[in-house]
């Protein structure tokens, strides 16, 4: 029996047993610190609760630990890259292409969308003055359908084969005919898992802003992020809605022979149209609330008021809608009627309009400012440099007969990675520096995050610039190598070396965690950005207590906080009397939901119909379960949350 | 006063909260059946080997189903009519009914389905066939959830009578059995009246 678990394992692709032993090294480790510490209880009663602060940060961690795995898969594409006509350990073919198509799937679908979640999460009942977030239960159903389907993707590649039609999965090539093997099966399964979950979230923001802001907080008087999430979730509802049919479509190609997307019998452009009407409102899910966040930031760090507020809403909310009358302009080389392809691009094009008001109103909030560079600023600045650059781009892709040549060539890798990382990686870099004291009570290290930063920032630049001269020059995406002599070297060269320079960026802000979490033992008061704070998270504790707010606020402007400090106050007025608190009990049943479709994706994926019912069972077992349990939840007397309010402000 | 504390169930804010967010997943759902039309659109001419809609399609029975499901709205509405009135009897009693005919509906169906499938009409017989199997039962599928939990609120109601935590709930229920109707309507008409003309 031994003998032959062992010829299994030695005939594996040295890849996966290299990643097999190092899953297994960090499951030991992971388990041996937990039992070392005594943390299980602690570990147990995080995944049960539905505090929607602890619920962010998991979100967080979570999405963070597969921008690891999907960055390590970014490094080891360049390593492949790196010179003319190299083979680089196993990935050639095959093992390329599984490679590209999981690293852009991971960082689209369970990195940036999710890392955004996490920090609004956080981040928008704060704001907005609310105790939790108006659904606490479906909130943590959320987070677990997510990490589901994120396990699902992420353990693909151990167990079967990971997807390698690209992370836009195009029909025919990912139908069974060309594909077989679990591999192409993952992607639809495990994305409909984590996006179910992703609608509720939006669905939970959009009822929370609209119900649960404090007294006086207008829609009007909301701070940018709040807006742009309010903004966000609502284009997550409807595009996240259109993905749900693509992937129910492909799961069906490959599990029940139909042959809707089949090239000889049914139209695969269907999945390319369904898969770009979610894919383009896709990229501003992901870049709004970065857009967001920087003007949070830019504010503060500027000490000015953010210039143009209605416009900026305004802005926000013409991107969102436009934003779901562009998809075309990604498939304009498919050779659709011209009058199709013209309107595509001019909505395109005209999608550059709310944007640069953007731009200029950042610039115009910073113009005349007591600027500081601190890290979450230095990411905002850098964005802004970046994200015209991205932004340029995208116009000239936008324009139908040059596009013909930019298709599918490093100019379209370039100018997507010059948006993705420039708006949201750098945004959610900005956030976590601008919202960690808040979080966890400590600021992070400054130094290491101007380490942090320009690693990061100049390896970006070095990784990604190049490619568009590679573009211009003919080289194809998604190839693993390319002849010598096409002068392509050289670049390539430049851009790996870029992509190590971002790693060691991030290996920075891993060690700033470190060094923050176990030695910085300075506790921040409700403002720690130097008396700049204009929102209402910063007049609460740091980190906030359960409930947010011992006493709701009463909001009369914009930036309460700023006009409380401008009067020459210490903090807003809260007004009212203590009351008796009401929070949601923690439950264990998102939890075994997320189980329940996990047991039951893995089912679909092979095929194993047992497998599939009795996960589905799981989940229909533990949604009755919560539609017959009475719920109470805790309340907190109000005698005890004055203690505590009294407390936190000496 | 009776009337009046049945609709202050509703106006709490926990279920106005309740009753927002299901008006949202509604609109999602009008995304997906919109998707799933477009797609049955899209291919509705590529019948391959298979039948045609014009073939294919028995409008008699399609106008059974109709009816039954059309019904099924009608009471209720007379349900959340009581539900309103704060008479648990009679809730319970239209609610029954509801899911009765929408187990009916379901049964017609699955005849329907089997029927075609003896022709020879099966998922994989053409991208027409694979479309219209994929946006009939995902409808079905959505019938079948609406009585599944229809069934357990009643028994909720049963056990705990009408009060705030169960008013909210089936009067959102009360909003999901409308909906599939009204998608039932459009696959009435777009699938089955043009498919036979």
């Amino acid at each position: 029996m031994m003998n032959v678990i062992l010829d299994y394992l030695i005939s594996l692709p040295s890849d996966i047993i290299f990643a097999d032993i190092s899953f297994t090294i960090m499951l030991i480790a992971t388990v041996y610190l937990l039992t070392k510490y005594a943390k299980w209880k602690w570990l147990w009663s995080w995944i049960i609760s539905t505090d929607h602060k602890k619920i962010g940060i998991m979100y967080l961690f979570v999405s963070f630990l597969f921008f690891i795995r999907a960055g390590i898969e970014a490094l080891l594409i360049r390593m492949q890259l790196a010179f003319p006509n190299n083979e680089f350990w196993v990935f050639q073919g095959e093992r390329f292409n599984q490679l590209t198509s999981t690293h852009g799937t991971v960082m689209i679908f369970l990195v940036a969308t999710p890392l955004l979640i996490g920090l609004m999460n956080v981040i928008v009942p704060l704001q907005i003055g609310a105790r939790d977030v108006a659904f606490p239960f479906m909130n943590s159903l959320s987070l677990w359908l997510f990490i589901s389907g994120g396990i699902l993707i992420n353990a693909s590649f151990v167990a079967g084969g990971s997807p390698n039609a690209g992370w836009t999965t195009y029909a025919p090539l990912a139908l069974k005919e060309f594909t077989p093997g679990p591999g192409n099966s993952y992607y639809p399964i495990g994305l409909q898992v984590a996006g179910l979950g992703t609608i509720m979230g939006g669905i939970n923001f959009i009822v929370t802003i609209i119900k649960m802001r404090a007294p006086g907080m207008r829609f009007m008087r909301m701070p940018l992020s709040t807006w742009s999430m309010f903004i966000t979730s609502i284009l997550i509802v409807y595009a996240f809605s259109a993905l749900a049919v693509a992937l129910l479509l492909l799961t069906f190609e490959r599990l029940f022979g139909t042959v809707i997307l089949s090239a000889s019998e049914g139209n695969p452009l269907i999945w390319q149209h369904l898969f770009w009407i979610f894919g383009h409102p896709e990229v501003y899910i992901i870049a709004l609330p970065a857009f967001g966040i920087f003007s949070d930031v830019i504010s503060v760090f500027s000490k000015r008021k953010l210039f143009g507020y209605p416009s900026m809403v305004f802005a926000i909310i013409l991107i969102g809608f436009l934003g779901f009358m562009v998809w075309v302009h990604h498939m304009f080389t498919v050779g659709l009627n011209t009058n199709i392809t013209i309107f595509f691009a001019l909505t395109t094009m005209l999608i550059a309009v709310p944007t640069g008001i953007k731009i200029f109103n950042w610039l115009f909030t910073m113009r005349g400012g007591r600027i500081r560079f601190d890290t979450p600023m230095l990411y905002a600045l850098g964005f802004i440099f970046t994200f015209v650059i991205g932004g340029v781009t995208g116009v000239m892709l936008g324009t139908v007969p040059a596009d013909y040549q930019y298709h599918d060539s490093y100019f379209v890798v370039a100018h997507l990675h010059y948006v993705i990382i420039g708006a949201t990686i750098f945004g959610v870099f900005s956030g976590v520096y601008y919202w960690w004291p808040k979080m966890f009570g400590k600021k992070l290290n400054e130094t290491l995050g101007k380490w942090n930063f320009w690693t990061f920032g100049i390896g970006f630049h070095l990784t990604f610039f190049p490619m568009h001269v590679m573009g211009l020059m003919g080289m194809p995406r998604r190839v693993f190598t390319y002849p010598e002599g096409d002068g392509l070297g050289f670049l390539n060269f430049i851009s790996t070396c870029g992509a190590f320079m971002m790693g060691i960026g991030v290996l920075f802000f891993m060690i700033n965690i470190y060094i923050t979490t176990r030695y910085n033992n300075k506790r921040v008061l409700n403002d720690p950005w130097f008396s700049r704070g204009r929102t209402l998270e910063w007049t609460i504790p740091s980190p906030p207590p359960a409930y947010n707010f011992a006493r709701l606020p009463e909001v009369k402007s914009r930036e309460p906080l700023w006009d409380a400090y401008e009067k020459g106050n210490k903090n807003i007025d809260f007004i009212g009397e203590y009351e008796d608190i009401h929070l949601p009990n923690s439950t264990s049943l998102p939890f075994f939901i997320g189980i329940g479709f996990l047991i039951a994706s893995f089912g679909f994926v092979f095929e194993i119909w047992p497998v599939a019912l009795s996960g589905m069972l799981i989940v229909f077992l533990m949604m009755s379960i919560r539609s017959f349990q009475r719920k109470n939840g805790i309340h907190i007397p109000k005698e005890k949350v004055r203690v505590q309010d009294r407390r936190g402000e000496d | 006063m009776e009337t009046m504390s049945a609709q202050k169930h509703l106006n709490h804010k926990q279920a106005q909260m309740n009753i927002l967010a299901f008006w949202f997943l509604i609109g999602a759902e009008i995304v997906v059946f919109g998707c799933l039309f477009g797609i049955y659109l899209a291919v509705k001419s590529l019948t391959g080997q298979g039948p045609t809609p014009d073939e294919l399609f028995k409008l008699n029975e399609i106008m059974l189903s109709t009816v039954v499901l059309l019904t099924s709205s009608f009471t209720c509405a007379i349900a959340v009519y009581f539900l309103n009135l704060s008479k648990k009897l009679s809730t319970l009693l239209f609610f029954l009914i509801t899911i009765l005919l929408g187990l009916a509906f379901i049964g017609l169906e699955i005849r329907e389905f089997t029927l075609y499938v003896e022709e020879g009409a099966k998922i994989s017989t053409s991208a027409f066939l694979g479309a219209f199997y994929l946006l009939l039962g995902t409808h079905g599928f959505h019938v079948l959830f609406g009585v599944i939990w229809i069934s357990l609120l009643l028994v909720q109601l049963w056990l705990k009578g009408i009060n705030q935590e169960t008013a909210p709930k089936l009067f959102i229920a009360s909003l999901y059995w409308h909906f599939i109707d009204v998608i039932w309507v459009m696959i009435f008409t777009i699938v089955y009246l043009i498919g036979k003309v």
